[in-house]
């Protein structure tokens, strides 16, 4: 069956006018072996009804946080989202809007994108926030770029403990660009920055951290900028952002460019995106930003507005020679992020990391209790996410809480062969006392 | 457009005034006439070594972006630090107070291969 929507006769012109006699002749130069053998086999066609149902069932097989009892972190986060949410992004005005080019057009896209930067860089205490980039590791990957083109250097020292998955995405970012990446050390599930004055030199363009790190253990960052400032390099943080409304902030601690992975502000974790990336820096590398950034105005009757600015730097203008390839933004990721922030507040934001913490240290008390169990990096601040050093293979032990109803964590022996018996477990707000005494139940039973 | 006859000038419309071992240079009113009003400029660090034909700064309009090419090579002595706060000089003084960089030369011979006043009319009209 084909669905190519040629008629016979297209086809025949194409054909005549390409001087070929027939489609096989065409593809004469692909070797026979490498050809289509034969049709594909699909069943007959369903009524809708049958197909409704086919596709339910299907998608039952899925695991999600609704249906199980979520532990799992590493960068996506079960967090409760309100239903305003999903109601409010739904509506057509957002969800079918397409860039705000046309500002006349877009004053409710451009508002809401507006409102979006201004509470991320409260959140952060930066200066300028950016409309968002497509999650928060390719964010992390521009913030380097970014900063090599500030510097003019391309030396960077990374921390070993920033998530796995995003170091991969730094390095295929960076591997078409002759950048070097080294690894700073790690001592005690924290990064050893007591050695960043020796490491650190005249060209190395940034140094980049996360904080809580993949451990989910808080890095200590304090005056670490002024010895990266001494050497005219920069700081690059990935930090949480639910985090910010306990932690000491990147404003605070010097950062020179803050990125975050958005979703636990009220996104789904839907198998991995659409995600949102948190891009923030200082006002005076706003040019080297990348991706759009939408600011206030008036019009010529002296009413406020908003349009996109300092578009020059985007690609669609400088082609080649733009701040990045990213010449979009996560429009709904960041519009469910402002509702979400504007539903929760100060003191909401707060609560739900205070719930964060208080769960966390909770569970891994009552872990650290278990025979067999310890925390290898006992006495380390944590935020929501600690390490467990398991007495099987953590592996196992997932997949039998899997089959009792419970995303243990991460197995984190995927990452690291010598860490096949750690398992990386987050406890957000929505766990209550019942899912943690349970979950307790089933880790003692190995 | 004025194109004083004490300058010389790149196809690329940047000029240059030579002042002993010394080149000024700018963008001509011809190139601030067709980029409309000047918003940011990117100056280069005083210090650095470049050739000509090399890329010493950016030129930010509403709706564009210019490269401005250096029309000698060597090494950069002063940059006009007024246009940091006020780029609008270029539009209205571009062979005055409009000026970008000052380049020691390190090649007076290159200066042969920059266009006289007549040229570079001809090639704007």
């Amino acid at each position: 069956m084909h669905f190519i929507p040629n008629t016979c006769d297209t086809e025949r012109a194409i054909l005549e006018n390409l001087g070929v006699a027939s489609f096989n002749d065409l593809i004469a130069n692909i070797p026979e072996k490498f050809r289509e053998q034969c049709r594909i086999n699909l069943p007959p066609a369903l009524s809708e009804i049958e197909l409704t149902k086919t596709m339910q069932e299907l998608s039952e097989k899925n695991g999600n946080s609704d249906k199980q009892v979520s532990f799992l972190g590493g960068g996506s986060y079960d967090h409760f989202i309100p239903a305003v949410v999903d109601f409010l992004i739904s509506r057509s005005e957002f969800y079918t809007a397409y860039t705000p080019y046309q500002a006349e057009v877009s004053q409710g896209t451009l508002q809401a994108i507006y409102e979006y930067q201004s509470q991320i860089c409260h959140l952060t205490d930066m200066e300028v926030a950016n409309a968002s980039m497509y999650d928060g590791v390719t964010a992390l990957a521009e913030a380097a770029i970014m900063a090599a083109n500030i510097t003019q250097r391309k030396k960077f020292l990374v921390s070993p403990l920033i998530n796995p998955l995003a170091r991969q995405v730094l390095e295929t970012y960076l591997s078409a660009r002759d950048f070097i990446l080294a690894d700073l050390p790690e001592k005690n599930g924290q990064t050893d920055l007591s050695v960043l004055k020796e490491m650190i030199d005249n060209q190395t363009a940034a140094v980049l951290v996360q904080s809580p790190n993949f451990f989910g253990i808080i890095e200590d960052l304090n005056y670490i900028a002024e010895i990266i400032h001494a050497k005219s390099s920069l700081l690059i943080m990935s930090v949480d952002p639910i985090s910010l409304a306990i932690l000491k902030t990147p404003g605070e601690l010097g950062a020179d460019i803050a990125v975050a992975e958005g979703q636990p502000l009220g996104i789904h974790q839907s198998f991995g995106g659409p995600y949102l990336g948190v891009f923030t820096t200082r006002r005076q590398y706003v040019r080297n930003m990348p991706g759009r950034i939408v600011g206030q105005t008036t019009d010529v009757e002296g009413k406020r507005g908003y349009v996109l600015v300092l578009q020059t730097r985007e690609q669609h203008i400088r082609r080649e020679k733009a701040t990045s390839n990213i010449c979009t933004n996560q429009g709904l990721m960041a519009l469910a992020a402002t509702i979400y922030l504007s539903l929760m507040g100060k003191t909401g934001l707060r609560k739900v990391a205070e719930l964060c913490l208080n769960n966390s240290h909770y569970l891994a008390d009552k872990i650290a209790g278990l025979p067999g169990y310890s925390l290898p990096f006992a006495g380390q601040p944590f935020f929501k996410e600690f390490v467990v050093k398991t007495p099987r293979p953590a592996n196992e032990i997932a997949a039998a809480a899997l089959a009792t109803g419970f995303f243990a964590g991460i197995d984190l022996g995927q990452y690291r062969r010598e860490w096949e018996n750690y398992l990386l477990i987050a406890v957000t707000e929505k766990r209550n006392l019942q899912e943690i005494s349970d979950f307790v139940k089933i880790l003692a039973k190995f | 457009m004025k194109v004083p006859a004490n300058l010389k000038y790149t196809k690329d419309h940047e000029w240059a005034r030579i002042e002993d071992a010394v080149a000024v240079v700018g963008i001509t009113d011809y190139a601030q006439s067709q980029l409309g009003d000047v918003v940011y400029i990117d100056l280069p660090k005083v210090g650095d070594v470049i050739s000509r034909g090399d890329v010493i700064g950016t030129i930010e309009a509403v709706k564009t972006v210019a490269d401005i090419y250096s029309p000698v090579s060597g090494e950069i002595v002063a940059v006009n630090s007024a246009l940091k706060d006020a780029s609008e000089l270029v539009n209205k003084d571009p062979y005055g107070e409009g000026w970008i960089a000052s380049i020691k030369l390190s090649n007076s011979m290159e200066l042969e291969a920059l266009l006289d006043p007549a040229d570079y009319e001809k090639l704007i009209s």
